[in-house]
Formats: structure tokens, sequence, C-alpha cells
């Protein structure tokens, strides 16, 4: 029996080790676009100079032959048959396979803006390491002092604090009102904003590039929807990602926003697999499925789907989103429903001495937390969302900084506390 | 497998398992010169807690399937062949995604040095955990489990 794997990042490496520990002998071959496993978040440090190329693999060097699999380097794949069950690679190879996992992640939205050509040197997107090579390249070629970042969201922030370690002073441009709108409200985000300015960087908020000009391909400047034009000669754009679906067209595999996936991790197509940013699982707050691009859902996702294609039936419960974002030294988590629309959540806030925490709750429950300079034990908040634990009696504790397990229902902490190990 | 468990009715708030941690953990693993070092304090690897008259000190469960290894970004967190959950500060960036993933909130931040400042390692090499030893009401206890 033969696995194959299309994309080679954490998805795919936890979805290998999970078929290992229950599946010795298939032959497991997984093809990649890329040169190397590196962890995709460290780009930002390593623009920053503080992660080196070589630390970039989450992996042991011996992984290959450990796991005993074949990976094929730089090597696209193309199309996939599903009926016939192969895999047509760039290299205009077939490779048929018993099992297929499609893990091939996001690619960076790119918005139709005026004036935007894919030659025009000076642009950048943020999220493959061979990209940011390029971008350093760039910025050490041409002295680059001062740059734009489009977008304010997780990859937006993340590339301002690599440009930023390189003492570049950034600009950056975002539709919504606030930084990481996503999950910050205008409180959090003005907690960044303030050392935003003091690194002498600017934020440029409800706005949006309307016209790129550039001049014999080379970038020059940025004409603003508010009528600004600011002369720059770095644009990153960072305005998200989307699922890497492309593969799936025409082949019978059902995608909505991404690849649509059961609890199993198993597509419309039986045998076909997806986990990941590409993927589309169970979302747990509202139990329909949803894209969450974060690194531990596809550490986990890829885990399930590698069990149930060693024949090993695990079921995916569903995660919530959250992240961990360090701007300019201050550190932030969030999770789940931060920015609820409707009136039937509470809202607990405490603001002090630059520590700020938000909890929303609806029915009793938590289901979205914020924390900005206060992040000791914020583990503890995805668990009262996971356990559905009603903290009605607990409201007024739970924003307070001696907050922990002794505040919660014995019977509750006593679960958790004692025994073997987690249920979480 | 052993495993450290905790016994809350037994606990009786005196933090001797903070100060013997710290110390096993130290350089010199002394006690005095461990709490009187240029330093100041060193973070034990415990989490003390306290709500009237109920204490209790809770360290890294070394959960099964531990959510702070899922959600390194780095690998520096990971479990060695007995199952105990360590962490390589040489590979930590400090990103706290295990902050954000470990529900027991047990691992402690070191901020400015940006790496995981504590986390419970079963004090590998010793023959008991430091806490375990010297807890003098048997709150924090080894119990054998298959
Ligand atoms: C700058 C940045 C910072 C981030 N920071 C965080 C963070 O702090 N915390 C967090 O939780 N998440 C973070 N993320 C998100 C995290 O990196 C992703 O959620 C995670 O990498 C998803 O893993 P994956 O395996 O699904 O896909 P990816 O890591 O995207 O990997 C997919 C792989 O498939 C390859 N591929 C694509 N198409 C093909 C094809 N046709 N043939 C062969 N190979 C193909 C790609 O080249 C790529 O190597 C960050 C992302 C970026 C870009």
């Amino acid at each position: 029996m033969r696995h194959l794997i299309i994309g080679y990042s954490v998805a795919a490496i936890s979805a290998i080790k999970s078929i290992r520990e229950f599946d010795k002998a298939s032959e497991i071959v997984v093809l990649t676009d890329e040169t190397s496993v590196y962890s995709r978040p460290l780009i930002s440090y390593f623009l920053a100079g503080q992660v080196m190329k070589n630390k970039l693999s989450f992996i042991p060097k011996d992984f290959e032959e450990e796991m005993k699999i074949t990976v094929r380097w730089n090597t696209a794949a193309k199309k996939i048959d599903s009926k016939k069950k192969t895999v047509l690679t760039a290299d205009n190879e077939i490779i048929k396979y018993d099992r297929l996992l499609i893990c091939t992640g996001g690619v960076p939205i790119k918005l139709p803006i005026d004036g935007y050509f894919e030659d025009i040197s000076g642009i950048f997107t943020f999220v493959k390491l061979g990209e940011v090579e390029k971008l350093i390249k760039y910025i050490e070629k041409n002295k680059i002092k001062e740059c734009v970042i489009l977008g304010a969201g997780l990859i937006g922030m993340k590339a301002a604090e690599g440009l930023l370690a390189r003492k570049i002073k950034i600009r950056i441009v975002e539709m919504a009102d606030r930084l990481l709108a996503n999950t910050f409200d205008k409180t959090a985000s003005a907690l960044l904003e303030e050392k935003l300015k003091e690194s002498g960087s600017e934020f440029l908020k409800e706005t949006t590039i309307k016209k790129i000009i550039s001049k014999a391909k080379k970038l020059e400047a940025l004409e603003l929807s508010s009528g600004k034009t600011i002369k720059t000669r770095l644009l990153i754009m960072a305005v998200g990602v989307r699922p890497n679906i492309e593969l799936c067209k025409g082949t019978g595999v059902a995608v909505n926003r991404g690849i649509v996936v059961n609890t199993k991790m198993e597509t419309n197509i039986p045998g076909v697999y997806a986990a990941g940013d590409v993927a589309e699982g169970r979302e747990f707050l509202s139990g329909e499925n949803a894209v969450i691009a974060i690194w531990p859902v596809a550490a986990r996702q890829g885990g399930v789907a590698g069990a149930n294609m060693a024949g090993k039936i695990t079921e995916y419960d569903g995660m919530f989103p959250m992240n961990s974002v360090t701007i300019l030294g201050v550190p932030s988590i969030s999770f789940g429903l931060t920015n609820p629309k409707t009136a039937d959540y509470q809202i607990l806030l405490s603001s002090e001495g630059g520590r700020y925490k938000k909890i929303v709750i609806k029915e009793d429950r938590i289901v979205g937390v914020v924390l900005v300079n206060a992040i000791e034990r914020a583990g503890i908040f995805g668990l009262l969302i996971k356990q559905k634990l009603d903290v009605s009696a607990l409201k007024k504790q739970l924003l307070l900084d001696d907050f922990g397990f002794l505040v919660l229902p014995r019977d509750f902490r006593k679960h958790f506390v004692t025994g073997e190990g987690t249920e979480v | 497998m052993k495993k450290i468990v905790i016994r809350e009715e037994y606990c009786l708030g005196c933090r001797l398992c903070e100060v013997h941690c710290a110390t096993a953990h130290s350089k010199s693993k002394n006690i005095i010169k461990t709490f009187k070092s240029a330093q100041g304090r060193p973070l034990s690897a415990l989490v003390f807690e306290e709500q009237g008259y109920t204490t209790f000190a809770l360290q890294c469960r070394h959960c099964k399937d531990a959510p702070c290894i899922e959600s390194c970004l780095t690998s520096a967190m990971y479990k060695d062949k007995h199952g105990t959950v360590l962490h390589d500060t040489e590979k930590c960036v400090g990103c706290w995604m295990c902050i954000m993933a470990c529900p027991f909130g047990v691992i402690k931040p070191d901020l400015k040095e940006k790496k995981v400042g504590s986390k419970c390692d079963f004090c590998t090499g010793r023959e008991k955990p430091a806490c375990v030893e010297h807890c003098p009401n048997h709150a924090i206890i080894l119990k054998e489990y298959r």
C-alpha cells in the first residue's frame, strides 16, 4: 500500500508520524514544491536575523530515514486523478496512490490593485522562505530604510516585527480601524499602536492602496484611497492567505473555501484526505466547517488524517481559532470569538497599567478571550472554552491576576489536575 | 510510568516545593546561594495557587498528547523516550504558543529573555523530583501508572 502526501510542512509531518504509529510497513511518498522543511512562522525571525537558515527546520535531521519515507523535493503535484488514483507531477511523472493526503497549505491573497504587475521589483508577499530570501536581498542591495505593509493581520504584523528588527521604518496600511482586526478591538490595538509610534512607524487605518506607481518596473509610490500618495521602494502584500485548492479543480473533490473534510479528515472521495491550512474542517464553537489557518490546527488535523489513513479510526472533535502574537515586545494571546456582532454576549473587561483582558461569554460559557500584556496561564482559558464550563458563578474572578484552578469548581479541577493526563 | 500527583487536601501552603524546585534547577544546587544570587530569586517550575485556606502547587502534567508540543513552532518542546515533556531553550524563540496551548497554565514565560522561563522537567537525572522529595505532607507524590 502507498500513502501519497502532497505538501511537506507541519500537517504532513504530523500525518507521517501518525501513520507510522499504526502502520510501519506501507510506503509513504511525499511531494513538495519546496527544497527544505522549515517552520513557516519562523520566517519573520529569519528576516529579523534572530534565527539562522539552518535552524528553521522543526524535524530531526534523520526524520526521513527514521520514518522510512521518500521525499520528492522540488516536485510539485500538478493534477490529481481520483478515479485512477494517480497524481501527475510537474515533471509529467504519474504516481499511483492508495491513500492520498492533500496538505498544500495556503497561498497569499493578491488584491487586484491598479498598476500592479508581477514583475515590478519591490513588491513581496510574506509566506514562503524563498520569497523572504529574495526580500532580504532586495533590502540589502537597495539599502531599504522604509517600507509599506498592506494589511495589519497576523502575517502583516509578523512582517512588521521582522522589518522593525532590521531598523526599517514601517507604514501599515489597513482597511479596518485597528491592528489585528480579526481578534483585537480598539483598546487592544491601541496598546500596540502606541509601541509602533514609539518605533517611528506609522499606522494608516481605514484606507487601502488604490494604485501602484512604478517606473521602469521599479516601485516608486502608492496612491491610497484616502487620496494621499506615499513614496516607497518596498511594499509587503499581507492581506491574508487562502486555501491552496488549485489541485482539486476538476477532480470531484468537494471544495468550499477550503477542501471540505469530515471528522476523519476525509474528503467526499474515499481515500482522499486533506489537513491544515488547505482544509475546511470542523470548527469547535459553531460546529460548522471552517478554515482555521494556524499551526496547532494543522498539526492536529494532520495527525488525525494520518491515523485514519493507516486504518486507525480517529475523530477530530474540532478546534477554534487561537493565536499568540508578540509585536515590539507586547505579547498577546487570543482565543475563539473575540468581537461578537450581536448583543447576546456578555463582555468582561479589565485594563490596568497596560494589561488588557477581555472575556466574551455566551450563555454562561466563555467563547472568546483576548489578553494583551497579560498572557500568564492563558491556556486555562482555552481549557474552559473547550470544556464549556459554566462560569456564571466565577465571573468576578476570571479577570483577576490570581485566577487559576482554585477558583474553578472542585470537581472540574480535580478531574483535570489529578489523574493520568489531559483529556483536553 | 511514574506521574506526579498533587493532593490539595494535604497541601500546607508552605511553598517548600517551589524553593526546592528552584534550588534543584540552579547552578549551585545550594538553597542559600540560589536565593541570594545576584540574579534575584529564580523561577520555580511550579505554579502555586492560594484562595482562602486552600492551596496547591501544580507542575507540568507531562500530557500524553501534549498540546504544547503540538503547538510549538520550533520543536523546542519535545518528549523524551520516557514520556517526559522537555524544553530546549536553544530552539525556543519565545512565540508563546505553548503558553496559549497549555491547559494547566504551568509553563512560565521569561518575557525579557524571550524564552520559556521555566517548565517542569521531572527533575531528569534525579532519583525523585525535588518537589516530591521535599513536600513535608505528601501533597505532591509520585504514582505509578501503566
Ligand atoms: C509569516 C507567518 C507567520 C505565522 N505565524 C503563526 C503563528 O505564530 N502561529 C500559528 O499558529 N500559525 C502561524 N502561521 C500559520 C502557519 O504557518 C500555518 O498554519 C501552517 O504552516 C500550516 O501548515 P500546513 O502544513 O497546512 O501548510 P503549509 O505550511 O502552508 O505548507 C504547505 C506546503 O505545501 C507545498 N505545496 C503547495 N502546493 C503544492 C503542490 N502542488 N505540490 C507540492 N507541494 C505543494 C507548499 O510549498 C508548502 O511547503 C504563520 C504563517 C505565516 C506565513
